[in-house]
């Protein structure tokens, strides 16, 4: 074997533990699979590293498990901690993935939709961001509509899981709505259906009304 | 049946989310421990020190960037409060050796019969690695971490990851020789 060859061996021997625990790359695995397939002493060692990796799993297992006593001494010291705020900065991405969280096995099922309909959402929560600070900087006529997102009439919305992106665009467009917030908890947006504030009644029917599209899921009014 | 993802609890932790702290804590604990225990060998402090871990994981999860699986994180946390729990013990340390030197001499009818079988020779071969070797062999067989997470954990180049885990199996293999068991290898 000459000195190329040797470092091959040797790089590719350094590999076989996470070959054994399959963390390889699938590049790197594929390398050690074709090196063991030639190589009947490469193989051979791989044989001890199997015996290695099953015997330090057993040995693991035998260490037992934390008594509970672990678990009320963290929540205890969770418990003396400074209540905490929520926070805002969590990035998209994992929102997203709480928002996929929340939802059931079935309605994963619809998800490209769900992912397509979360992105659009968003970039309406950012517009009316966007809206909010423009308008804090502005000025507004005393008979003007506010573009404040936080003035107006509101409703919870859980969008149907069957509902695509296209569908919500169309529902809110048609009924003139305007996501104000979320995801919230449990998959809820709050919608603005109002650009001022409207009488119980009022809000009433118009919840009524969305109610009867296949669109929402479920609908409540809010503050 | 869904389950949601680490990530997704380390962002409701962060929120505040104690129902959350708890599943976290329900799915980590065992693991964490045993990988404490192996460092700190004992188990009184193995189990303060996963509730130190755990608060932590509370208290910086709004810092979490995930770039490393959230176990990973943990580890690397686990690691710090048990190697920091071991400088300001000595005593336990001294106990550490005192125990290795035990087994070490520990060529008594149960060993002898430990003799025969050689899963359970080298079970203890593995038990006799020192504690850099065993961090390392238990990372990649029971952890399942790749190169780069042990790299991450540890906090030593890739490529340190590979020898030392190289050197710690070709000590496991001069352990067994002691132990009458000729691997034929390295």
């Amino acid at each position: 074997m000459n000195t190329t060859n040797k470092e091959a061996h040797s790089d590719i021997e350094e590999l076989l533990p996470w070959h054994a625990a399959g963390t390889l790359s699938r590049r790197d695995a594929q390398r050690v699979e074709a090196a063991l397939a030639r190589d009947p002493e490469l193989a051979r060692r791989y044989a001890l590293v199997r015996e290695e990796l099953d015997e330090t799993i057993l040995l693991n297992e035998t260490l037992g498990a934390p008594s509970g006593r672990a678990m009320e001494k963290l929540f205890a010291k969770i418990d003396a901690e400074p209540l905490r705020k929520p926070v805002l900065s969590l990035n998209f991405g994992v929102r997203v993935a709480g928002f996929f969280a929340s939802l059931s096995p079935r309605t994963l099922a619809w998800s490209a939709s769900a992912a397509a309909l979360a992105i659009l959402l968003q970039a309406g929560l950012i517009a009316n961001i966007v809206l909010k600070e423009q308008s804090a900087g502005g000025y507004e006529t005393a008979s003007a509509p506010s573009t404040d997102p936080g003035v107006g009439a509101f409703t919870l919305i859980r969008f149907a899981p069957q509902a695509s992106s296209d569908d919500i665009t169309k529902f809110l467009e048609a009924n003139k709505l305007q996501v104000a917030a979320g995801p919230m908890s449990g998959g809820l947006y709050k919608v603005r259906v109002a650009v001022t504030g409207l009488p119980k009644a009022e809000l009433a029917r118009i919840v009524k009304k969305l109610q009867e599209d296949k669109v929402v899921g479920f609908i409540a009014t809010t503050e | 049946m869904q389950t949601t993802s680490d990530e997704v609890l380390i962002a409701r932790i962060a929120g505040g989310d104690r129902l959350a702290m708890q599943v976290l804590f329900a799915r980590h604990q065992v693991r964490v421990y045993r990988f404490v225990l192996r460092l700190v060998r004992n188990e009184a402090t193995a189990e303060d020190l996963i509730s130190d871990v755990f608060l932590d994981v509370w208290r910086q999860a709004g810092k979490f960037e995930g770039r490393s699986a959230v176990s990973t994180w943990m580890l690397s946390i686990a690691r710090f409060k048990a190697l920091s729990a071991l400088r300001r013990k000595p005593e336990q340390e001294l106990d550490d050796k005192t125990a290795e030197q035990i087994e070490d001499h520990a060529d008594n009818p149960e060993v002898a019969l430990a003799k025969k079988d050689k899963a359970a020779v080298l079970r203890q071969a593995l038990s006799k690695l020192s504690a850099e070797h065993r961090e390392i062999v238990d990372l990649v067989y029971y952890h399942e971490k790749s190169v780069e997470e042990v790299a991450g954990i540890v906090g030593i180049p890739e490529a340190t990851v590979k020898t030392r885990m190289f050197y710690a199996r070709k000590k496991l293999s001069e352990l067994l020789k002691e132990q009458g068991i000729d691997r034929g290898w390295p």
